[in-house]
């Protein structure tokens, strides 16, 4: 069990990927802290030595903005956009696409599951 | 392709000068402005500015959070006011 910068305990896999499972660590960061702690990236957590873990532990926690801090600095950024009232402020707002995306059809990332709006027609409205 | 930053941010050079005028006048008052292009300059955060939609000056606060952002960014082009009503309850 590698408990490390909280609840992330990924084992029996390469540290450079389990490190990954750590929001806001990629593989690109993984590798940087492995040189770092000198630990080679190809070995698995379960063959890390208590010391190793530890040291790599270290090393994310302080060097790394990792899981709730970074958290945190990203819903900050996003709540200045909407505070300021700006274009991608008024777009984060309404659950839009903010790069000026299409939105006739898709932007289903944004806009979640489809919700059908029904236009009856005048016509067939009537009898 | 962003800009280069050897040219510095944009701004309209006479925008940028009126707002100084105001400053050192101590004048506060809405400054219309065509330039939603203009980046917002750490000069102009208190004034309030005027910039054009297409159709009228949407008068814009300019705040300490805002500078780096461009004065167009504060004054929507498109108005979105839902879709036409279909009726409904028609005989």
């Amino acid at each position: 069990m590698a408990r490390i910068a909280g609840v992330d305990i990924p084992r029996e896999k390469h540290v450079e990927i389990s490190l990954t499972y750590i929001y806001g660590i990629g593989r690109t960061v993984a590798k940087r802290a492995l040189a770092i702690c000198k630990i080679a990236p190809n070995r698995k957590v379960s063959a890390l030595t208590e010391d190793e873990v530890n040291r790599l532990r270290e090393v994310v926690e302080r060097q790394f903005i990792v899981e709730g801090d970074l958290r945190r600095i990203v819903r900050q950024n996003i709540q200045r956009l909407i505070d300021i009232g700006c274009y991608r402020g008024q777009r984060h707002r309404r659950g839009l696409p903010m790069r000026g995306q299409r939105t006739r059809t898709n932007a289903r990332t944004r806009r979640g599951p489809k919700k059908t709006v029904g236009s009856r027609k005048k016509a067939t409205a009537k009898k | 392709m962003s800009r280069s930053v050897k040219k510095g941010p944009f701004v309209d050079a006479r925008l940028l000068a009126r707002i100084e005028l105001l400053t050192r006048n101590n004048e506060k008052r809405v400054l219309k402005t065509w330039s939603r292009d203009s980046t917002i300059f750490p000069q102009m955060v208190g004034h309030t500015i005027g910039v054009h939609d297409g159709r009228r000056h949407v008068p814009i606060f300019v705040s300490e959070n805002m500078v780096g952002h461009k004065l167009g960014e504060f004054a929507p082009t498109r108005h979105f006011r839902g879709h036409t009503k279909t009726e409904r309850s028609s005989r």
